[in-house]
């Protein structure tokens, strides 16, 4: 079941309000996703801890309804 | 099987194997591209690793989910430790974080391999 880059791009920023986030639709069949976040919540975290940030903020959508979402985080430069 | 015992099952996999690959199919025969993308990559760089196929059991297909904590799967562990999904070690690998994590922790791979 696709899902809408905006309806990701929502929940992201209701986790993280203050993320900066860049998605793109791979296959152009809004089931294939790469999104590139910054936040400062990721100061200090792990590359895993980063995407479990991302993935708790989707709500249980990752791995269901949201079949491919390829994940590029960091905190922001300082 | 529930849970805990497949909790326990997986857990005795990654102790006793160096390198675990929790993914779609086979290494011979990868079922999922990003499964068949740490596949490659862990083949590139000459490691031993045990593949575990979860489309073989629905039970171990969630279990190994809830385990990790990690919606997706592949899943890699290296000595015990869960390092990340496929754009994880996509990207360690590009950085050569991956060499040096296996060097670290005293697996065996091929040392000349080094991305273009």
């Amino acid at each position: 079941m696709p899902m809408d880059a905006n309806e990701i791009e929502r929940l992201i920023k209701k986790k993280l309000p203050d993320a900066q986030v860049t998605i793109r639709d791979l296959a152009g069949d809004g089931d294939h996703y790469a999104a590139e976040i910054v936040s400062t919540a990721f100061s200090g975290k792990s590359r895993v801890q980063q995407h479990q940030l991302v993935y708790e903020a989707l709500e249980g959508n990752m791995g269901g309804e949201l079949h491919a979402l390829a994940l590029q985080t960091s905190a922001p430069e300082s | 099987m529930s849970e805990n015992q497949i909790h326990d099952w997986i857990r005795k996999q990654v102790a006793d194997n160096d390198v675990v690959l929790f993914m779609k199919g086979t290494r011979q025969f990868p079922q999922c591209g990003f499964s068949s993308q740490v596949v490659q990559i862990l083949d590139h760089l000459g490691v031993d690793y045990r593949d575990v196929n979860v489309l073989e059991d629905m039970g171990l297909r969630d279990g190994v989910k809830s385990f990790t904590n990690w919606p997706t799967i592949p899943q890699l562990y290296v000595k015990g430790e869960f390092v990340g999904g496929c754009d994880i070690i996509r990207e360690m690998f590009q950085a050569n974080e991956l060499q040096s994590l296996l060097t670290e922790r005293g697996v065996a791979h091929d040392q000349q391999t080094q991305t273009a």
